[in-house]
């Protein structure tokens, strides 16, 4: 096996090892699966349930799916609007800041007043903890523009839109891609937080029901789950970052 | 315009960056005289932070002067000069868009060839490839600047500064980051280039071989105040080769601007008169 290759598979040794040290400590332990599952118990109870536990996990996927989406949306905008005017930055980057500042989880008990039980907190929960990482990305993308090069184009007569458009946003999608790997694990954060006080439904209430049930291989499982969900939307969209911005990752990894 | 008449004239130019520095008498630039011939090679040179850089964006039209009056081509100037290109230290390549479409960059920006840029668009490539192709960057054309040696950038950028035929060449120190044999080398492209198609060159320039090797009039310029304190012909005949660099009149013009670069670095800032 070559250096290359035992890098690539290096994350599933680990995760390897670490089930199998796991394993171990509660075989050898002899701790209580009501207190600490094995891996192999949650394997087991993911089995036993997967029905149930697979209703649950699309139900959050396509609530933070919503949430995501709406965040793109609005993180896209609010990015475009901060980063290509200076006012628009100074006036309301501290506003944003403080913002971001706030337990997102706090937001719940207001939104299940305006919405009542179900999918609507936990989109707008998803959506509120993740479009800050986007609209910062987009900004500054947008606002890091070198001055020489705006002086070739505005000497040309090209007003503020063409070197948005021209310079400003292509600079701007590799930090826009980037920022969508790191909002798609916290969506499903905003959503799984939400689902635990506010819904009947999706993977946060069922670690809810589980826990209080003392099924605790199937509130870990949840647990899995979600995870999982989440590493598979990071690994997309890095996916689709790198196909589509190659020209910023040139360098070592190519050679 | 008659021959007599110049293309660039400063008259009495003076720039201060804002309000309160123009209240306090601070001035980037002051009492800039300065007349141009159509087509004329001129380089500004002088240590760093002498408001050469101010100097340009003068020219372009990008600054207006606080005082005094700045004529380009017969006519006031009141906003960006679209007849003019200009090219940096920095290359600053879009790495997103390969080297032609780099250098077809300003196409999609300035008129006319904006309006019609999709329309005729195989025929601009051609002439971006005939570009590129001058000044030895053929068979580099698809590649991205990120392939490229920083020389090769340097050409590219220079080709994007010249692609809508401007009659005014601005160069901001652009050979500046470049290695003694690749900068000798677009010495000599720059040369061909404007031999060839003879725009008017404004080029900073540190570097005073360079000045004297390229251009036909070099300016010395002093810091703070930033100000023309020589004016000096270079009468050195043309097509000039890069022999002449050896040459005993060469060096003597050299040596020469060096004593004065060495007094304006001497002497401190002398506060001179305030404008009318």
């Amino acid at each position: 096996m070559t250096r290359r290759q035992i890098e690539s598979w290096s994350p599933w040794f680990l995760l390897v090892a670490i089930l199998l040290i796991w394993q171990a400590i509660c075989a050898g332990f002899n701790v209580s699966e009501f207190i600490f599952p094995s891996p192999w118990r949650i394997w087991t109870q993911l089995v036993e349930f997967k029905w149930i536990i697979a209703a649950h996990a699309w139900r959050t996927y396509w609530v933070t799916m919503a949430g995501f989406g709406i965040a793109i949306v609005v993180g896209v905008l609010l990015g475009f609007v901060i980063g290509s005017s200076r006012l628009a930055y100074t006036a309301m980057y501290p506003l944003m800041t403080g913002f971001n500042a706030l337990p997102k989880a706090a937001f719940v008990p207001i939104l299940v007043v305006w919405f009542g039980i179900g999918a609507g907190p936990a989109i707008l929960t998803a959506f509120l903890i993740s479009f800050f990482p986007i609209m910062v990305n987009i900004a500054t993308g947008l606002a890091t523009l070198e001055p020489e090069l705006e002086d070739v184009l505005r000497v040309l007569g090209a007003k503020r839109w063409d070197v948005l458009v021209k310079v400003g946003l292509p600079r701007s999608m590799p930090y826009f891609y980037g920022s969508l790997k790191v909002a798609i694990t916290l969506a499903f954060v905003g959503t799984t937080v939400s689902e635990m006080t506010a819904a009947n439904e999706g993977i946060g209430y069922l670690l809810i029901s589980a826990g209080s049930a003392m099924q605790m291989g199937l509130a870990f499982g949840g647990l899995v789950v979600v995870g999982a969900m989440a590493m598979v939307m990071y690994e997309l969209f890095s996916y689709i970052e790198k196909s589509t911005t190659a020209w910023a990752h040139r360098g070592s990894q190519n050679q | 315009m008659s021959p007599s008449e110049s293309f660039v004239d400063f008259s009495n130019v003076w720039l201060a960056y804002n309000d309160e520095l123009l209240a306090a008498k601070h001035f980037a630039v002051e009492a800039i005289d300065l007349k141009v011939r159509e087509g004329e090679f001129i380089a500004i040179v002088g240590p760093s932070g002498c408001g050469k850089s101010t100097f340009m964006k003068l020219t372009t039209g990008l600054k207006m002067p606080s005082l005094g009056k700045i004529m380009i081509g017969g006519a006031p100037v009141t906003g960006p000069l679209k007849i003019s290109g200009m090219a940096f230290q920095a290359p600053s390549l879009l790495p997103w868009r390969t080297t032609v479409d780099n250098v077809l960059l300003p196409l999609e920006i300035v008129e006319p060839y904006r309006s019609s840029f999709k329309a005729k668009r195989a025929e601009y490539e051609e002439r971006a490839r005939k570009l590129l192709q001058k000044v030895g960057l053929g068979g580099y054309e698809d590649k991205f600047p990120w392939q490229l040696s920083g020389g090769m950038q340097q050409r590219a950028s220079i080709c994007r500064a010249l692609i809508h035929e401007p009659k005014m060449l601005l160069l901001d120190e652009p050979f500046g980051a470049l290695d003694a044999f690749t900068r000798e080398e677009l010495w000599c492209i720059l040369r061909d280039l404007w031999t060839e198609q003879r725009f008017n060159v404004i080029l900073v320039t540190h570097d005073l071989r360079e000045s004297v090797f390229l251009a036909d009039t070099v300016y010395v310029m002093s810091k703070s105040p930033g100000r023309f304190v020589v004016k000096r012909e270079i009468d050195l005949p043309r097509p000039r080769d890069l022999e002449i660099t050896y040459t005993k009149e060469f060096s003597d013009i050299v040596h020469e601007l060096r004593g004065h670069i060495g007094a304006i670095r001497q002497t401190t800032a002398i506060p001179t008169e305030q404008p009318a």
